[in-house]
């Protein structure tokens, strides 16, 4: 047995991949109500805080395994307990609205957990195969798990949208990893970041080719702009709990993956990257800011928000230090309560007819229902970054980044699209506080309130303790940038 | 607990956030409650505050109750007031049981929510002046936006969409650049706490930074003072706004950003001050002249107080940019003046659309025959307004161009034509609210100030007369921090710059 002690460091994705096929086995050998499977639904969870634990009790330091395609290091543990997080919290909150919907299979929850186990992979990839198997265990999970409902129209078109432009961008970062392995001999981070540097690197054509494809591939999975298009459609389209998951966990592993390709693999090429990074960062800030305004859907304007969130993240990695890291992921810390507490509200936009998602739905809320009203106000001011609710030092961290590394422009750019998108926050927060109430909406289920208690308690409470994120979020840093030595 | 060494500054700004929890937890119906608690708390805060007064010591100029905790890596949490600062707590916490005495009635729609908005918009702008930490001071100042935009939105008048949004989006917009500077500023001196940077600035920020600095900080001092031309959103914000929030705006929001360009860019940024003291003398003559001509034209009651408070803002960055100790303790002054005049006078432009429900002064006229009182204690507050000696408007404006004269003839000049426009809209739409021929039915039956007014506008007026006869108690508060700011001013931009231009 002494030998299975090495694979140790997996341990955490070994329990969600037997979960994850034992939970298919139940499935299949048990009668449970057609989609109403919440025995399967709380299993799932309890498989994920098993992980979560693994997780953060496992190993401690920087391990890698499997000839150092799968790293766990401080980077990946910290980036792992938000993507489980973000999952648990998410099956939690949408479990009564698939049960009506008559979603809650236990395919579906058999596919969550398939798409976390990816996730997990993705963050933790040493390697450029070791990246394209995670990307793809996400990414065909998330395809299936868009179209789950198989008979609406839009459902089905968001996930073949998802599907055909996710295949595009497959291809596009296998092209790209194929370019770089021709020029640098290695798919090994390690060996690569040992290749590329110096000059000779740098003017390399093939080598910047590769990058740019990779990087586009990336690009996809975090919905930048200019390849953010299936974003708005795919968020709308698709029943809104798997809209929260979309929102929440795979945009937090692909923004790891981004920050582990370009800060272990390219560092010695940095300013090719950079200027990439520059450009997707600001054309997503604008892009959100403007582009959402005009939106009457919520989800379509969580989607452009969320477009807009990436583009702000991305401010932390173009800064290119370990400020910039660090602000990266205390950013996708707090992005990701917001953005549950949102979705959360979304979830509870119900009335007897069914659920609603038009903004002007939300009229009079604060009338009807204050204390949703007043948590999504809340949540809402925080993502406009307002202090001094959490999202302000969110921003506060990437912008401060980004002017430690004389970023001037972009952190200037930022912050007027940050002015623009407070617009179409407030927009949302004066139908539900300043106009006249038009209906009301049932009570809040226990599965959204209780996420909605948590994200605002955290959005509200953050300004009086934040170190302890902060802190973490360095250590995380700090273990990232060490770099596997060239043998 | 001894008293003095009780964190007495953190016990003000929070007392009221307490007060909104209390009201927090109340349920739904209880409208009486929900006032009288906040009534109770703003005054106890107001009671709290002026120990702070009572043991200030006046021969200090350096920052006093100093508290400091450990809070994050990049900020202290660090509070603290001086001469310049110290008075605007008092200022905020005298106001705010005015306000709440002053929508006891009127305020019959979502009255928890309104009391909480005001309680927590109390401590924020405490926190503002009592801020001793760059970043500390942002949060505050910009964390005031979110209880302004519903206090307006919510409660305010026919158009106050579009004043809410307008009044958050031009802020938000200014203070945003001030974030990057101060982003900017820590890395240049790895610190944010203000006396440090205060003292030392020189050291930490070139001269070409300093000027950049500079403008971002005046991008959203500006916007917040207002400034001509970036303050078109005050006039809106100051129609829709219910009385309570304008006279909040008018009172203690606008002194934010004189605040600002004290207690930031003239100690931190000399040498760029000096470098933009034209630009700023030019700004504030055209906000003076500018704006008073405006205000004549207006035919709403609340507008033209609203540009009448921007051409008194005018001589109040009038005053800080002549850096003499003359100049900067009329601009204080004149702060202090105004937050009191212009409480009183939209709490009386209040009492009328409580009754009217409109601002129209051409609805108006004859009022003294039903409304003698009022028409007394309104006089009082015109009277300041334009600068009458023997109340307090007088001493700010006298001061600020006694001292912008010693510096630069034109601009005493230009800014003292202010004075005689202002004497002209003020008696002009005096003379058209209060006498004159009582003509509109309505108004026949128009009832003069209740208890519960009379009550609200006495203070007011007592302090508008006090400080105009007797100023010494603001100036002596004052004048050691002025002298402090003024020398420390000299001695950056060295004594060859501080020759005075005839």
């Amino acid at each position: 047995m002494q030998y299975l002690s090495i694979y140790a460091p997996v341990l955490p994705e070994i329990v969600v991949a037997v979960g994850a096929m034992a939970l298919l086995m139940f499935g299949v050998f048990r009668k449970a109500t057609p989609g109403g499977d919440f025995a399967a639904a709380w299993l799932a969870i309890g498989v994920l805080l098993v992980a979560a634990v693994l997780v953060a009790t496992g190993t401690t330091g920087r391990e890698a395994v499997f000839d150092g395609a799968f790293i766990v290091d401080g980077f990946a543990r910290f980036m792992k307990i938000l993507v489980i997080g973000g999952a648990v919290l998410v099956i939690i909150m949408s479990f009564g609205n698939l049960a009506r919907q008559g979603l809650l299979s236990f395919e579906y929850v058999v596919l969550l957990l398939l798409a976390v186990l990816g996730m997990m992979l993705m963050i933790s990839a040493g390697d450029l195969i070791a990246l394209y198997l995670g990307i793809e265990l996400q990414s065909l999970s998330l395809y299936v798990v868009a179209a789950i409902k198989r008979d609406e129209v839009r459902s089905s078109e968001a996930g073949l949208k998802y599907f055909v432009l996710g295949a595009l961008s497959s291809g596009m970062l296998l092209y790209g990893a194929s370019l770089i392995y021709g020029f640098t001999g290695s798919v090994d981070f390690g060996v690569i970041a040992g290749v590329a540097q110096g000059q000779a690197a740098a003017g390399n054509i093939g080598l910047t080719f590769g990058l740019v494809f990779l990087l586009i591939g990336i690009a996809f999975k975090i919905s930048a702009v200019p390849f953010h298009m299936w974003t708005p459609d795919v968020y709308q389209g698709a029943p809104t709990p798997v809209t929260a998951f979309f929102a929440a966990a795979p945009k937090l592993a692909a923004m790891a993956l981004l920050m582990r390709v370009v800060f272990t693999a390219f560092p010695g090429i940095a300013p090719q990257w950079q200027q990439i990074i520059v450009f997707l960062s600001i054309a997503s800030m604008l892009l959100g800011a403007f582009a959402a305004i005009g939106q009457t859907n919520i989800k379509r304007l969580m989607a452009y928000s969320s477009i807009g969130h990436i583009g702000y993240a991305l401010v932390g990695v173009a800064a290119n230090n370990e400020a910039g890291m660090q602000a990266v992921l205390i950013y996708l810390a707090i992005y990701l309560f917001m953005t549950l507490g949102a979705f959360a509200c979304i979830l509870s936009m119900r009335t007897k007819d069914g659920m609603l998602e038009d903004i002007d739905s939300l009229s009079g809320l604060a009338k009807t229902n204050l204390s949703m009203a007043f948590v999504l106000a809340m949540i809402l001011f925080s993502m406009a970054g307002i202090p001094p609710l959490a999202g302000f030092f969110a921003k506060f961290y990437v912008f401060a980044a980004a002017i430690k590394a004389g970023l001037y422009p972009l952190a200037i750019i930022g912050v007027l699209a940050s002015v623009i998108a407070a617009y179409y926050y407030l927009r949302v927060i004066k139908v539900m506080f300043f106009d006249d109430a038009t209906r009301s909406f049932l009570p809040v289920e226990r599965g959204p309130g209780f996420v909605m208690t948590i994200a605002t308690l955290f959005v509200l409470f953050f300004v009086l303790v934040p170190q302890p994120l902060v802190d973490a979020a360095l250590a995380a840093v700090q273990s990232l940038q060490t770099i596997v030595p060239v043998p | 607990m001894d008293i003095s060494s009780a964190p007495i500054l953190s016990i003000v700004t929070f007392l009221p956030l307490v007060g909104a929890v209390i009201i927090g937890c109340l349920n739904r119906d209880a409208k009486g409650n929900a006032r009288w608690i906040a009534l109770w708390t703003t005054m106890i805060t107001f009671l709290i505050s002026l120990l702070i007064w009572i043991n200030f010591d006046n021969m200090s100029g350096a920052f006093q109750f100093v508290e400091e905790r450990d809070w994050l890596d990049i900020m202290k949490y660090k509070m603290g007031v001086d001469g310049i600062s110290m008075l605007f707590v008092i200022l905020t916490t005298f106001l705010l049981p005015l306000c709440v005495i002053s929508s006891w009635v009127v305020i019959q729609d979502r009255v928890k929510e309104y009391m909480i908005a005001f309680l927590v918009l109390e401590t924020l702008m405490i926190g503002v002046f009592c801020a001793l930490d760059l970043i500390l001071f942002f949060i505050f100042f910009e964390g005031s936006l979110i209880p302004m935009f519903l206090i307006i939105g919510i409660w305010g008048g026919p158009n106050r969409v579009y004043a809410t949004f307008k009044f958050f989006l031009y802020t938000l917009l200014g203070s945003v650049l001030m974030l990057l500077a101060v982003l900017a500023m820590y890395w240049a001196a790895n610190t944010t706490d203000i006396p440090t940077l205060m003292t030392k600035s020189q050291e930490f920020f070139s001269p070409e930074m300093q000027w950049w600095l500079w403008l971002a900080f005046f991008a959203s001092f500006a916007v917040k003072l207002p400034m001509w031309p970036v303050h078109t959103w005050l006039p809106d914000a100051h129609v829709e706004a219910p009385t309570a929030g304008s006279v909040i705006l008018a009172a203690i929001l606008l002194k934010l950003g004189a605040y600002g360009f004290l207690r930031f860019s003239v100690p931190m940024f000399p040498l760029a001050s000096q470098e933009f003291a034209p630009f700023m003398f030019v700004l504030s003559v055209i906000a003076i002249i500018y704006t008073s001509l405006v205000a004549l034209a207006q035919t709403d009651l609340k507008k033209l107080i609203a540009y009448s408070s921007v051409a008194h803002m005018g001589f109040v960055t009038m005053g800080i940019f002549t850096f003499t100790t003359q100049g900067v303790e009329g601009a204080v002054f004149q702060m202090v003046s105004h937050g009191i005049v212009s409480a009183g006078l939209f709490l009386g432009v209040g009492v009328l659309y409580d009754r009217m429900h409109t601002h129209e002064i051409s609805v108006f006229g004859g009022l003294v025959q039903r409304m003698p009182i009022y028409a007394a204690l309104f006089m009082v507050f015109t009277m300041a307004n334009l600068g009458l000696p023997g109340t307090s408007g007088f001493i700010g404006e006298f001061l600020t161009i006694l001292a912008a004269f010693k510096v630069n003839t034109w601009v005493a000049f230009l800014a003292t034509t202010g004075v005689i426009t202002s004497a002209a809209y003020g008696l002009y739409v005096y003379k058209r609210v209060i006498f004159g021929v009582l003509v509109n039915p309505a108004l026949k039956t128009i009832k003069d100030l209740s208890y519960r007014e009379i009550a609200i506008m006495a203070p007011l007026v007592f302090l508008t007369l006090l400080f105009g006869i007797y100023p010494a108690p603001v100036l002596d508060v004052t004048a050691v921090s002025v002298k402090k700011l003024v020398a420390a001013y000299e001695a950056a931009v060295g004594p060859a710059a501080a020759l005075v231009v005839p």
